[in-house]
């Protein structure tokens, strides 16, 4: 079961808002309904899972609803309708000492501007939720203070946060969501305020952080490069409140679900998200010592390749063998193969953006290999498959293709001719 | 006919004092021994001691909670007005003060908090507030000497009117510019409502609420010579003696008493106001 089930949920600002939903349905626009009902549409039918422990980032431009979302998650905004599931239980249900045990303990949120109290220091506003919660004064102080650790504030603990850049102000306003420990992170463009720098800093860490304490996050951001940084998965709200795509990054960018999804993604580095194993594959291998000279000429031949992976029995990569190396040793008469084995060969993971394998595609005559965490040859990345993918993300655009001199002087050549006759 | 005679609206407020003269007695001696108790123990406390400990302690305050600047004013300007022999009546004045400002304070910031709270609560206050400190004082000097009896009470009611707008209208400020960031973060961390108030609003809306302590205290200083016109003492009378009496020397020196008076209220507050802004710590 997912840890957050959100079923069919709608937002709507304005009077007497349930009766702009018969219009949606029937398909009235946001304008009209605006007109017509002065209400604004801000969530518009939304249905997704969230499963425990992923980063799950919503995306969409200002406007698009996204505050309003994550606040209804935790009924800072009351839903209009639908169903909110946490843990099978339905937050929209929850009577006003229910709800405050659940934001007390179960989720913590992080806010754009910080939110945080001007009249207390650090360890002050990072224990503000321990103390609501009635935790007593040493404990809570013990638990604010490695919170403060957690986020790399030691140092800082009496500071006033006024005195702080925005970056550890964000770091206070982190530290004090996960003081209590919470399973659930609401961070409504956490970084949107902080400069670029900063906020390329905040982004690693804060996948740091997950690596290490695993708590399911939903992030919103309107910067589509941040959402593909963070996100396991990501949503992706339209202009009319409405879910358009929910995919992994790669889903996004290489499947986007309608034009509007396409329009957002087109402007993307692509090859910093695509990784090696979406672009690499399958690669012949044979096994070594079981398998000699014959069997990796033959495997050669019937795939049309002219090398061939090499690893043993558990799959451990060994090295290369090269069609020329293997004739000219079949002519002396060898079978063991062992001298011909090249380890010169590149290896990647799996998950490297092919952004990281460009300039060794172009440099190395081999294919990269791909080896998991655990050692083992996940199959390889060829030169082509690289470079054709990152041609691809230029196609259509207006990016100037480069040309060869010959192409040049022929183009010259044309106009040249054109203005000569132009001029008879 | 005089279609001004159709509705009397002199005699209409005339009506209700009457009545309430004459039903409410009870509530009015209430209210008359209860802000007697309060002047009584305000004067004793600022009268007992000997005047050279209260320069002291004048001082001190100024000193640690203002500037050495102000700390050295106080020990001169009180100095000065035991010189010219108005200890007394001062410390009369300051406690009639003390004591309005009190209860202006007890009335006026839970009223600023409800008027916060709720908008058409706010849309009554508002030109009620206007009301109390547009309408000139003589004006109601009349009732209140009529349901209090001339004396110090009807001078805290008087200035009571004057001076609670203020604290009601910077506490309904400061609450309401509690940014709506703060107060989402408070209730995302399962805040109730009474710890909303005490842990987040109050807190971030005090340096406002300290500055509407600050006009109250002096609203409530510019209204000691008016009432003293209603028997109210201290150096309001010393003034108005210069005035019956053509007495320069006088009416000079009871009202530099008041400024004097005025300045340490007024630097000492702002400094608590200004601290405020600045404070640590849970
Ligand atoms: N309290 C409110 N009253 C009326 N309309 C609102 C309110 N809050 C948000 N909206 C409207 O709802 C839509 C979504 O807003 P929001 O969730 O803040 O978008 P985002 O966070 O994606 O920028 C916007 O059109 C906004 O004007
Ligand atoms: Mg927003």
């Amino acid at each position: 079961m997912a840890l957050i089930q959100v079923n069919d949920l709608y937002k709507i600002f304005g009077p007497n808002p349930k009766r702009a939903i018969p219009m949606i349905k029937k398909g009235i626009s946001k304008g009209e309904i605006l007109k017509k009902t002065g209400c604004t549409i801000a969530i518009n039918g939304a249905t997704f899972a969230i499963e425990r422990k992923e980063t799950f980032v919503v995306m969409g431009l200002s406007g698009s609803g996204k505050s309003t979302f994550i606040r209804c998650l935790n009924r800072l905004i009351e839903p209009t309708a639908g169903e909110i599931l946490i843990d099978g239980e339905d937050v929209m249900k929850m009577g006003a000492e229910k709800l405050r045990e659940v934001r007390r303990y179960k989720m913590s949120m992080v806010f754009q501007n910080f939110g945080l109290l001007p009249h207390r220091n650090v360890v002050g506003n990072v224990e503000f939720g321990l103390e609501i919660s009635n935790m007593d004064k040493e404990e809570r102080r013990k638990k604010a203070l490695d919170a403060i650790k957690l986020v790399g504030l030691e140092g800082f603990e009496q500071s006033l946060t006024s005195e702080l850049s925005g970056g550890m102000q964000q770091r206070v306003g982190l530290a004090r969501a996960l003081a209590n420990d919470p399973e659930i992170l609401l961070m409504d463009e956490a970084f949107s305020a902080l400069d670029p720098l900063i906020r390329t800093q905040m982004q690693d860490e804060l996948l740091e952080l997950q690596a290490r304490l695993h708590k399911t996050i939903v992030f919103i951001t309107h910067d589509l490069d941040e959402a593909l940084k963070l996100g396991d998965r990501i949503a992706i709200l339209g202009p009319d409140g409405r879910v358009r795509q929910i995919g992994t990054p790669e889903e996004i960018l290489s499947q986007p679900a309608d034009e509007y999804v396409k329009r957002f993604v087109q402007n993307v580095d692509r090859t910093r998200v695509i990784t090696a194993a979406t672009v690499g594959g399958h690669a012949t291998t044979i096994t070594y010592p079981s398998e000699g000279l014959k069997a990796a000429i033959r495997a050669m031949e019937r795939s049309q390749i002219s090398s061939v992976f090499v690893t043993d029995v558990d799959r451990h990569l060994k090295g290369i063998v090269t069609i020329d190396d293997a004739v000219a040793l079949q002519k002396t008469g060898e079978k063991d193969l062992a001298v011909i084995i090249k380890n010169d060969v590149y290896t990647t993971s799996p998950s490297t953006p092919i952004s990281d394998l460009l300039a060794t595609a172009i440099a190395t005559g081999y294919p990269i290999a791909m080896i998991d965490e655990n050692g083992h040859f996940q199959g390889a990345v060829s030169r082509a498959a690289i470079i054709a993918e990152v041609n691809k993300g230029y196609e259509g655009s207006e990016t100037e293709m480069p040309q060869t001199l010959s192409d040049l002087q022929d183009a010259l050549n044309d106009t040249v001719q054109g203005a000569l006759q132009d001029g008879e | 006919m005089d279609i001004r005679s159709i509705i009397d609206i002199g005699g209409g407020f005339e009506v209700i004092v009457t009545w309430l003269r004459n039903n409410m007695g009870w509530l009015f001696s209430i209210i008359s021994d209860g802000v007697n108790g309060m002047l009584g123990i305000s004067r004793w406390v600022l009268q007992t001691p000997p005047t050279f400990v209260m320069i002291g302690i004048f001082t001190a305050i100024a000193w640690f909670v203002a500037s050495k600047g102000v700390g050295v004013f106080t020990f001169l300007g009180f100095g000065l007005i035991w010189y010219m022999g108005l200890w007394t009546l001062t410390m009369s004045t300051l406690a009639l003060v003390f004591s309005s400002v009190v209860i202006a304070l007890v009335l006026g910031v839970p009223l600023g908090i409800w008027g916060a709270k709720s908008d058409k609560v706010w849309n009554v206050m508002r030109p009620t507030l206007d009301f109390m400190q547009t309408l000139p004082a003589f004006v109601y000097l009349i009732p209140a000497v009529l349901f209090f009896r001339l004396g110090p009470v009807p001078g805290v009611i008087a200035t009571l009117v004057f001076a609670l707008p203020p604290a009601v209208r910077l506490t309904n400020l400061g609450i309401r510019q509690v940014p709506k960031e703060i107060k989402e973060a408070a209730l995302s961390f399962g805040c109730t409502n009474r710890q909303m108030l005490l842990k987040a609003e109050l807190p971030v809306a005090l340096p406002t609420i300290m500055a509407g302590i600050n006009q109250t205290i002096m609203l409530a200083l510019s209204m000691v010579v008016i009432a003293g016109m209603i028997g109210a003492g201290g150096l309001g009378n010393e003034v108005l003696r210069g005035i019956t009496q053509l007495r320069i020397d006088v009416g000079f020196e009871g009202g530099i008493a008041i400024v004097i008076l005025a300045i340490f209220l007024d630097r000492v507050t702002q400094a608590l106001g200004t601290a405020s802004q600045k404070r640590t710590g849970g």
